[in-house]
């Protein structure tokens, strides 16, 4: 499926349509918000897509401890790293956001600090990855540390931010899926909105696996 | 063939919702002149050339790999 050119197709349909129905559909009249609210199609998808990503990149990083082939682990880090600059994409385009629907970037919300630790955690993935010269002892090592920096993203986007007050809407159930927190008449941009960046950003990183299995062709076969 | 039926199928299945909506009218204020001058297109057109220009780019690198997996191919069998 995944050399298949067709999703690559849908991706740019979808996003090109996030982009021009995110802009002209219309959407509900909320105060302070107000047109700000079409950021949910750009803002939110960056999150959804991101848990996505980082899910593929935990289940090679298993599928590299059952089986020890490299060609896991290059999956499992190319995955990691798309799904952290997703992340960090989705905290900047939140700040700019709460810059006028908040009255400050940061404002030390409840979510806001928690994303910024759960990404902290993957950033210390890399720096693991990089610190360690043997492919295997690395390869092996940030697998493991994979599998606990995405148990991680449970309590600190999904657990703990539910049990304080947070000035993002949906605090009592679950955010952006629920019948009450987005708008029938966003939906249809929503979700169409969510498939394509994470297809997107799928396809990205198969073009950094492809060029990192040219580069250590000898090794994966070795 | 009919691969290419059900994408279509299904991009034009997630449009058709789109266009059988009304604007409610309400007294929140909204960009309404910016929608109603027709300038809110240029808007959409800068958005939709950049989004292009990067998907033009990303294609071209997915050809550039797709030939360099050829050429490794052949190097090594």
């Amino acid at each position: 499926m995944i050399q298949k050119t067709w999703w690559k197709i849908l991706a740019v349909i979808l996003l090109l349509y996030a982009i021009i129905g995110g802009l002209l559909l219309p959407v509900p009249r909320l105060p302070i918000v107000n047109e700000s609210i079409r950021n949910l199609y750009y803002h939110v998808p960056m999150w959804f897509g991101m848990m996505v990503i980082m899910t593929v990149s935990v289940v090679n990083a298993i599928r590299y401890l059952s089986t020890k082939n490299l060609l896991y682990d290059i999956r499992s880090g190319a995955y990691a790293n798309t799904g952290i600059i997703l992340g960090f994409l989705g905290l900047v385009t939140g700040a700019i956001w709460a810059n006028y629907a908040w009255g400050a970037p940061w404002s030390n919300d409840i979510k806001q600090i928690l994303a910024a630790i759960a990404l902290l955690i993957y950033l210390a993935y890399f720096v693991l990855r990089s610190s360690i010269d043997d492919m295997d002892k690395k390869a092996r090592v940030s697998a493991v540390y994979n599998i606990f920096a995405y148990a991680m993203l449970f309590p600190t986007l999904f657990i703990l931010p539910r049990l304080y007050d947070s000035l993002h809407p949906g605090g009592e159930g679950n955010p952006a899926l629920s019948q009450q927190d987005i708008d029938p008449t966003m939906r249809i941009v929503f979700w169409p909105a969510v498939l394509g960046w994470t297809l997107l950003s799928v396809w990205i990183t198969t073009l950094f696996v492809r060029y990192r299995k040219i580069l250590d062709k000898t090794i994966l076969h070795a | 063939m009919h691969k290419i039926y059900s994408i279509l199928f299904l991009a034009i299945s997630l449009l058709i919702p789109a266009l059988l909506l009304s604007q409610p009218a309400g007294p929140i204020e909204m960009a309404d002149g910016l929608r109603s001058s027709g300038k809110i297109y240029v808007v959409v057109a800068v958005m939709v050339t950049l989004f292009s220009g990067l998907v033009i780019y990303i294609i071209s690198l997915d050809r550039k790999i797709s030939k360099l997996e050829k050429e490794s191919n052949q190097n090594h069998s």
